[in-house]
């Protein structure tokens, strides 16, 4: 038997790489400009789309895209709270890759959305690895988790554009050094925007929808944004 | 994890190249993998063995090559190895670089060639 070595050199993730980048295209070309959503289960990414879809649903036009492994409890909470949402279940998949999110934007009339989050599965190891095309990631931390995550958990707080510190409220309650928390974040990700936040009190609410709204209107359809 | 669908996609590019060169079988398959990436080698060896079953690459061995994780900082220019402390063990600079540690890529499959170019060739 002849026996042949044949040179590859391909990145494993290229294929889910290149669907990113037509999702992304997509979303461009209709003026959408989009957020993912990572974090470990339960730190709050659900009660986040709620404050933020309450806040801005009068000046903005929202749809939710919910990863969820099984059940559409959150997605039912982001139409709720008045979104237009989608549900994904990955059956299993411990992340939202971008042929899952292609599908979900098949389900969506892009040309009357303004802002689309996408609440990715809660891990903080996988979806990392699986860019979805969308325009930014956001890390919703939270308060009990603990101080050690960026330093346990150093990619997912590498590839994200803003950091979300949820559930200040219980920082009284909780070990939680927020300068040795901050000071791993930023040797991860230098320069990153933080917003510390309760969606319980509504605390620092105020500094993430200005932050959403400066997104929305330096990357998306920003001339049309109604400021109230 | 993931390393099923890490698995499928390693599997889809071995099938692809195997089939560009005229395989009739893929014998063994090396990978490229940081340090600092997350996959498990044991898991994609056990999904390996189960979703090549009825595939030309049945059989066939995979190879990991480890690439070391290594950061250096832009502050004094000392480089090292990710410890559980990220910042520059040397001045204590936060500002780091990562170098070398998340790769991951198939490097290169080796094949049985197809019989009648061997019959070509011998
Ligand atoms: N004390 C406190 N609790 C909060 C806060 N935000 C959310 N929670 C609670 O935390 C729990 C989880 O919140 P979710 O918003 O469902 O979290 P999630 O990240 O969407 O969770 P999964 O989708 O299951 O991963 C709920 O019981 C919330 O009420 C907060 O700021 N303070
Ligand atoms: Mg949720
Ligand atoms: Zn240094």
């Amino acid at each position: 038997m002849i026996t042949e070595r044949v040179p590859v050199v391909e990145k494993i993730f290229g294929a889910n790489d290149r669907l990113a980048a037509d999702n992304h295209a997509r979303l461009e070309a209709a003026g959408v400009f989009s957020l993912n959503f990572m974090a470990s289960p339960g730190a709050g990414k659900t009660s986040l789309i709620e404050q933020t879809v309450r806040h801005l649903s009068g000046q903005l036009r929202l749809a939710v895209v919910d990863g969820d492994i099984a059940t559409s409890l959150d997605a039912d909470r982001a139409a709720a709270a008045g979104a237009v949402a989608v549900q994904i279940n990955t059956g299993g998949d411990c992340h939202l890759d971008a042929a899952m999110l292609q599908s979900a934007l098949d389900e969506l009339d892009l040309s009357v959305i303004d802002l689309l989050i996408v609440e990715n599965v809660g891990n903080l190891v996988c979806p990392a690895n699986f860019s979805l095309g969308t325009h930014k990631s956001v890390l919703v931390a939270s308060v009990p988790e603990g101080d050690d995550k960026p330093y346990k958990y150093p990619g997912a707080y590498r590839g994200v554009q803003a950091l979300v510190i949820n559930k200040i409220d219980l920082l009284p309650y909780v070990n939680f050094d927020m300068e040795y928390f901050q000071r791993g974040a930023s040797a991860l990700n230098p320069g990153l925007a933080t917003i510390p936040v309760s969606c319980r009190t509504g605390d620092g609410l105020d500094a993430w929808l200005e932050w959403v709204v400066e997104q929305v209107s330096t990357n998306g359809r920003g001339h049309e944004i109604r400021r109230i | 994890m993931h390393e099923l669908s890490v698995t499928e996609s390693i599997l889809e590019i071995a099938l692809r190249h195997g089939r560009k060169a005229g395989a009739a079988a893929i014998t063994d398959v090396f990978l490229v993998i940081g340090e600092l990436s997350t996959i498990v080698d044991e898991s994609v060896q056990f999904y390996w063995d189960m979703i090549t079953e009825d595939t030309p690459a049945a059989g066939s061995r995979l190879h990991f090559q480890r690439i070391p994780g290594r950061l250096s900082c832009r502050t004094c220019g000392y480089s090292y190895s990710p410890r559980e402390d990220l910042p520059c063990p040397a001045c204590g600079s936060i500002d780091i670089d990562i170098l070398a540690g998340e790769e991951f890529y198939l490097e290169a499959i080796e094949i049985a060639e197809t019989r009648e170019t061997e019959k070509q060739t011998t």
